[in-house]
């Protein structure tokens, strides 16, 4: 009995000693790691469209990069970890978890959701782990801490990119009637006359969408006869509010916020919809060269699909990572953070990509959208504000 | 000068939607003395009802437009089943509550207008979105004196006024008027007099849905959008128009409801908020000045 247990001991030791030899060497081999990026997304569940067409958006990266990544002058191979929120908080919250403990990834992209991202970036934040939401427009998000930032704008920002478009096409006087009861329609017109260089010649107010006349407002619009009426308001009343200004003989160019962005809003609007502008963040038709570039890539490796924002938004946020571990000036994560917060300038395909690091929020370009007399959205043109 | 006129015309197109909802609210209160917190509700689901029966009319639009006929049916099948909907809800809610105090009725009401709201808005095909409404009467706009004004709004404040007349005539001069004006001053003297109560409590919640159902389409087709919280504003703003012209009064509730609209625009054009707050103010201050509002007998029993 003895001389077993003397054996089977002997045997384990050798076992082990072997497995140590084993490991030893191809530690030292992968001196070169792999860097990690998480991706996180809703692949199932209510949000997994979204997730579908971000991971696509991803993808073109991967093959731009053919899976290395040149760091000064090393290699090193880059692998991207793709992760299920299924559209929860709590499952994005497991998901960064494993992310940053198991998989050690050196920053993550993703989810596209404010209430997901919410709920995932303190963990990130405790990690010190860089975090970048793709779509996540809630302020409070890159509140959280200075490892969260954002690739999309935030509400308030489109503002900035209407009165950017208006004083590009000359127009020199402004109207506004905006929902002083919600923080869209606010954030978006005080972001609108800030950065507007021509005159605010009006603005009009109502409260909240439980009234559905504008007809007082907009006719007192009207009588000031303005180069462009800005409306920066919900989708649910601004197909009555552009039918109404047409009414009212506001034949002027029309801008809305990203909420325009809705079959419906041309739908009530009817006719009236013609010629009216929104600031979106991405499109497909735009003719712009990164832009152009991305697009063409993209329907490559999904030949049946166009990218949306999701999709655009995504790929940006790789790439700055991408970009910030080339950049960093250590290979760790603190690294990758001060390069992210550090960006200046990007080419992206939304345009130039510059990273406020105060807020941690991109200021870039916007993309104004048009719809024309059967109520179809087309690409006029970016903006950089 | 034009704009003060046209303002009269935006005043008048909201005061003629006010109106019709509030001549339903005036009746059932003045008939069966109960205030039926619901009744905007019966105006989401006129409007609704218009938007799903136009999509069961689709294959004989041409262009979006509807032909006359059509529209007829459209608009004849709304006001039907929501007339139908509103003797249901007082058949199954308020009937058997008739006896028990007047409290209770309003609590039961303020719980059939939540049901009312929510229950479409659970369900899959209907849901919280708002829909735009089709275009049942294709507008034409006339010039007068400066201010624009449109076939639709012109319908609108025609009906309103026909309707209300109509109604008048039909509570003075009709057997069923009579009835009505019975069971108003008595309910039980009235059933012994041979008047079938229930019958005439159901005709009026037909009649007081049906017109809900027409104000519903009236207002989605210069408003063209329909959703399931449309109701709760525009039942508000219709009972202040009723309390304002003496609630229980036909005429009263036409002219409150013409009043409120006017004055609802014109405040607006000062400041838009104090538009918005308007409703309730005139509602406070008729309370305290004349409770009875402007048309009203002052009467003991109040609720």
């Amino acid at each position: 009995m003895k001389k077993i247990l003397r054996i089977l001991c002997l045997a384990l030791c050798v076992i082990m000693a072997v497995s140590v030899c084993a490991c030893g060497p191809s530690e030292k081999k992968g001196s070169v790691e792999t860097i990690k990026i998480g991706l996180a997304f809703p692949m199932s569940g209510m949000a997994a469209m979204a997730g579908k067409y971000s991971t696509h958006g991803a993808d073109v990266l991967k093959e731009e990069l053919g899976g290395k990544i040149t760091v000064g002058d090393k290699e090193y191979p880059i692998e991207f970890v793709v992760m299920d929120t299924e559209g929860s908080e709590e499952k994005t919250a497991n998901v960064y978890q494993k992310l940053i403990e198991e998989e050690k990834v050196i920053a993550i992209a993703g989810p596209d959701s404010s209430k997901c991202m919410l709920a995932a970036a303190p963990i990130a934040q405790n990690a010190k782990c860089p975090a970048i939401t793709s779509f996540g427009t809630n302020t409070a998000v890159t509140e959280v801490g200075d490892y969260i930032f954002r690739a999309c704008f935030i509400d308030p920002f489109q503002g900035a990119v209407a009165a950017a478009y208006c004083d590009g096409q000359g127009h020199k006087t402004a109207c506004i009637m905006f929902n002083n009861a919600d923080a869209y329609s606010v954030g978006l017109k005080d972001a609108f006359v800030e950065n507007y260089n021509g005159e605010v010649l009006a603005i009009e107010e109502y409260s909240g969408s439980d009234v559905k006349d504008y007809n007082v407002q907009l006719t007192k619009l009207a009588a000031q006869n303005p180069d462009v009426l800005l409306l920066p308001n919900l989708n649910v009343e601004l197909g009555l509010q552009i039918q109404q200004a047409r009414t009212a003989g506001l034949n002027c160019q029309i801008v809305c916020g990203d909420s325009a962005d809705t079959p419906d809003v041309a739908k009530v609007a009817g006719p009236a919809i013609e010629g009216v502008a929104y600031v979106s963040a991405f499109s497909a038709e735009s003719t712009d060269e990164a832009a152009k570039k991305f697009v063409d890539a993209y329907v490559e490796l999904h030949p049946d699909e166009l990218p949306n924002s999701n999709a655009e938004l995504t790929y940006e946020a790789v790439k700055m990572i991408v970009w910030a571990i080339q950049n960093a000036k250590t290979l760790d994560r603190a690294g990758v953070r001060d390069a992210l917060a550090a960006i200046d300038g990007l080419d992206l395909p939304s345009g130039k990509m510059t990273m406020d690091p105060e807020t941690r929020n991109p200021i870039k370009g916007g993309i104004i959208m048009q719809y024309d007399a059967d109520g179809i959205t087309r690409y006029v043109s970016t903006v950089n504000p | 000068m034009a704009t003060i006129l046209q303002y009269l015309v935006y005043g008048l197109q909201l005061g003629s939607v006010y109106a019709l909802l509030a001549l339903g609210y005036t009746m059932v209160y003045g008939i069966v003395g109960m205030i039926n917190t619901a009744h905007g509700d019966f105006l989401m689901i006129g409007a609704l009802g218009t938007y799903f029966i136009a999509k069961l009319f689709d294959s004989m639009s041409i262009d979006g437009t509807y032909p006359m006929l059509a529209v007829g049916c459209i608009i004849l099948i709304a006001t039907v089943m929501t007339g139908g909907i509103a003797v249901g809800v007082e058949a199954i809610a308020y009937r058997p509550l008739r006896n028990k105090p007047r409290m209770i009725a309003l609590i039961t009401a303020v719980g059939v207008s939540m049901f009312l709201t929510n229950f479409p808005r659970a369900l899959p095909f209907i849901g919280p979105n708002p829909r735009p409404f089709p275009t049942l009467f294709t507008p034409k706009t006339f010039n007068v004196l400066g201010a624009s004004i449109t076939s639709t709004q012109i319908i609108m404040i025609v009906l309103a006024a026909v309707t209300m007349l109509a109604l008048d005539r039909l509570v003075a001069k009709t057997k069923i008027g009579a009835q009505m004006r019975a069971v108003s001053m008595d309910k039980d003297a009235a059933s012994l007099m041979g008047i079938n109560i229930d019958k005439v409590i159901s005709i009026t919640f037909f009649i007081g849905g049906a017109l809900a159902a027409v104000s519903g389409i009236c207002y989605a087709s210069v408003y063209p959008q329909v959703e399931v919280y449309m109701g709760s504003w525009l039942g508000n703003m219709s009972f202040v128009s009723a309390v304002l012209g003496g609630i229980g009064d036909i005429r009263g509730a036409m002219l409150g409801g013409f009043i409120l609209g006017i004055a609802q625009i014109f405040a607006t054009a000062i400041n838009s908020t104090f538009g918005y707050a308007v409703g309730f103010i005139i509602l406070i201050v008729i309370l305290l000045v004349k409770p009875a509002g402007i048309m009203g007998k002052v009467t003991i029993e109040k609720v």
